[in-house]
């Protein structure tokens, strides 16, 4: 069934599908709407959930940790200063292994204070273990957010689906609401293998040594080192699971098919622009005019950032000319976190493309059509550099 | 706060752009054209103008955007004024009222 | 760019509907088969009152550019007095459209190469029974009238799903009898009576 709603209406009902059973969420802008949608589903009867409303992200996160460690589909969501109120707990989620699906609806980070879109938020929390995917229309949305339970569920680890703040979360267009039962069947009922239970007492994520120990059954226990260990080589091997939820998804619901990387008119590229969200899709329009042109070229939209599937991107970008990274996103005194994430992917291969960095669109600035052509062209011209500086596009100052 | 005690010529250089906000009118913009209603004050029922000196001020002292001016009689800052209805609300002589904005420009031209 | 995307912009004050407005024809324009609508509000801080726009894209395909329409092929003004205070015209193209909420005729406005429509949405409204000030689906009947895009019954039976359950009829009879009355100012043949 197609309706024409917001992106926050979109995930707000990804969340319905999926049954989550404990909803605990602070309202922030822009992500205020979701949690509002979800609470009215909530009183209304149509999403069997406990809404817990708390004082603070920080809480939001504690109350899922608490809720899915005793066995329940946990579900909060966020943006920009309320994710890094929580970001303590978000390393302990990941390193209690708990599959709790969070929306990050990204915005930027005070100081400045910001209401308005950029990827800072969720790239400075990279390192926390969690799983993280990037939506670039409202249909992927929901799409990601059903299958985002499934992925947890199986790797037990935290996933963050984030979308765009406004640019996504506030414009409304159609996508289709997969029906209820086949969403059922895709994503089964949350049976963790153990949950917290009085009559099984446990201490979870205790004070944990340097080095292993023996349990009370005289079995080894981890150390912290292997219990970190776990987590990285769990994340490794969740690319393939993404890979295989999408599949299986495509399979009961006709759509997918590019779990790690959208590519567009990339196959007989000489150049390829990549970007996160909803910018990869604007960046379509561009690239038409281009090829018409002349110029060689495509846009590659990366879904999957974390874990960061270096091979699928290492596959599809080391034969090219040229690589434009365009972020929205800057890690300070360095360059754009995507940016390195890509060059390091593309450093084992026997031919490395040139790649240019772009950083736009932070705080909410916005991003021209013209600026995205003026970029492309400086890179892919006869003359362009093999490499450069990071760019800030659209300054005006 | 300005301070010319800076010890550190050097530290000029950095954080040129820094995010700061001083009072003063107009940093939000010409917000009078927010208002749908627009606060009117009677000079026959205003106690200050009645009695042609100092006195109450409460329009001048509740309004939240200070376009106010604490005289005799008080002037309201048009251009800036939003509207909210608060000196209206507070007027102990209820000497106030809000009238229709779009009336007030139609007759204006 | 693309050719394939009529750009409709909506100017409103907070508070008037502009976005359920432009949600009701992106409505109508997806049932009638265009697959590409995408609807995005001024993004930020929002008080009642201020001016804000609402930009609406319709295509027969999907679109995947959703930043703020620079060059309209529509305009709709829902409150006259933002004519004043804001460039509502700018960037619309030469023999473009723009709808305005009005008790003046169009040719009482300076918008040289446009063709103007306005109606006195305000007054029709409250006439079918709205209360005072909700213009923002009687401004619907207008856009059917003086666009060639999607007819009356279509945008009525979007409006009748909008509000479903909430007594949609004075909404429709609003955009009808707003259909009516548009005065359309471009050539003879076009103005009615």
């Amino acid at each position: 069934m197609h309706i024409i709603e917001s992106g926050n209406v979109a995930a707000a009902s990804g969340v319905q599908l999926s049954g989550a059973q404990v909803i605990a969420a602070y309202p922030i802008t822009p992500q205020t709407p979701l949690t509002e949608k979800l609470s009215e589903l909530v009183d209304a009867g149509e999403l069997n959930a406990q809404y817990i409303p708390v004082e603070s992200e920080h809480s939001a996160m504690s109350v899922c940790i608490a809720a899915s460690s005793a066995g329940t589909r946990a579900f909060t969501a966020t943006s920009a200063n309320g994710l890094l109120y929580m970001n303590e707990q978000l390393h302990w989620a990941a390193g209690a292994r708990l599959p709790i699906v969070m929306c990050v609806v990204n915005r930027g980070i005070g100081a400045p204070w910001t209401v308005w879109n950029d990827h800072q938020d969720a790239m400075a929390q990279r390192d926390t273990g969690w799983i993280q995917l990037f939506c670039c229309d409202h249909q992927q949305i929901i799409d990601t957010v059903i299958q985002a339970f499934r992925l947890a569920e199986t790797v037990r680890i935290p996933v963050m689906v984030c979308y765009d703040g406004y640019i996504l979360s506030h414009t409304y267009m159609p996508f289709d609401i997969p029906e209820s039962a086949a969403v059922s069947r895709f994503l089964p009922e949350f049976a963790p293998d153990w949950a917290l239970d009085p009559a099984c007492p446990a201490n979870l994520n205790t004070v944990t040594l340097p080095d292993i120990r023996p349990n009370v059954r005289g079995e080894t226990a981890p150390g912290y080192m292997e219990i970190r260990q776990n987590l990285h080589g769990d994340m490794r091997r969740a690319i393939d699971v993404v890979a295989d939820t999408d599949a299986q998804f495509a399979k009961t619901f006709g759509r997918g098919g590019n779990p790690f990387i959208e590519p567009y008119r990339c196959d007989d590229a000489e150049y390829v622009a990549v970007a996160m969200g909803s910018l990869s899709y604007h960046l379509r329009d561009v690239i038409d005019v281009l090829r018409q042109e002349g110029l060689a070229i495509g846009v590659a939209g990366l879904r999957l950032y974390r874990p960061f599937p270096n091979r699928a991107v290492a596959e599809a970008l080391s034969a090219k000319k040229g690589v434009i990274v365009f972020e929205k996103a800057v890690s300070y005194g360095y360059e754009g976190p995507l940016y390195a994430d890509i060059k390091a992917a593309l450093y084992d291969c026997d031919h490395r493309p040139a790649v240019h960095n772009y950083i736009l669109g932070l705080g909410g600035r916005e991003i021209k059509t013209d600026d995205l052509f003026d970029s492309l062209r400086t890179s892919c011209g006869a003359d362009a550099p093999a490499t450069r500086e990071p760019a800030f596009v659209g300054l005006k100052i | 706060m300005k301070n010319d005690n800076n010890k550190n010529p050097d530290s000029k250089k950095y954080a040129c752009h820094v995010s700061h906000s001083e009072p003063g009118p107009g940093d939000g913009g010409r917000t009078g054209s927010w208002r749908v209603l627009r606060p009117v004050i009677d000079l026959d029922k205003c106690i200050p103008a009645k009695r042609n000196k100092p006195a109450c001020f409460s329009c001048w002292l509740y309004c939240p955007d200070g376009v106010i001016t604490k005289t005799v009689p008080p002037t309201i800052d048009y251009e800036y004024c939003k509207g909210c209805e608060i000196c209206a609300e507070e007027c102990p002589a209820d000497a106030i009222t809000m009238v229709e904005e779009t009336l007030m420009i139609m007759e204006e031209k | 760019m693309r050719d394939d995307i009529t750009k409709i912009r909506w100017h409103g004050r907070g508070g008037q509907g502009a976005i359920t407005a432009a949600k009701i024809v992106a409505n109508a324009a997806f049932s009638s088969g265009y697959g590409g609508v995408v609807m995005a509000p001024t993004f930020g801080t929002e008080r009642r009152g201020a001016p804000v726009l609402t930009s609406l894209k319709i295509s027969k395909h999907k679109i995947y550019d959703l930043s703020p329409i620079a060059e309209p092929d529509v305009v709709i003004v829902l409150d006259h007095l933002l004519v004043e205070e804001v460039d509502v015209a700018s960037g619309l193209r030469p023999g473009g459209l723009i709808i305005i909420n009005t008790p003046r005729p169009p040719e009482a406005f300076a918008f040289a190469g446009l063709k103007v429509a306005t109606a006195d949405v305000t007054t029709l409204a409250g006439k079918a029974g709205l209360p005072a000030g909700i213009v923002n689906t009687g401004i619907i009947g207008a856009f059917a009238r003086a666009g060639d895009l999607l007819d009356m019954d279509t945008l009525a039976g979007a409006i009748e799903s909008e509000f479903a359950g909430k007594s949609p009829e004075k909404n429709i009879a609003a955009a009808r009898a707003t259909y009516k009355h548009t005065l359309v100012g471009e050539t003879d043949e076009k103005r009615q009576q």
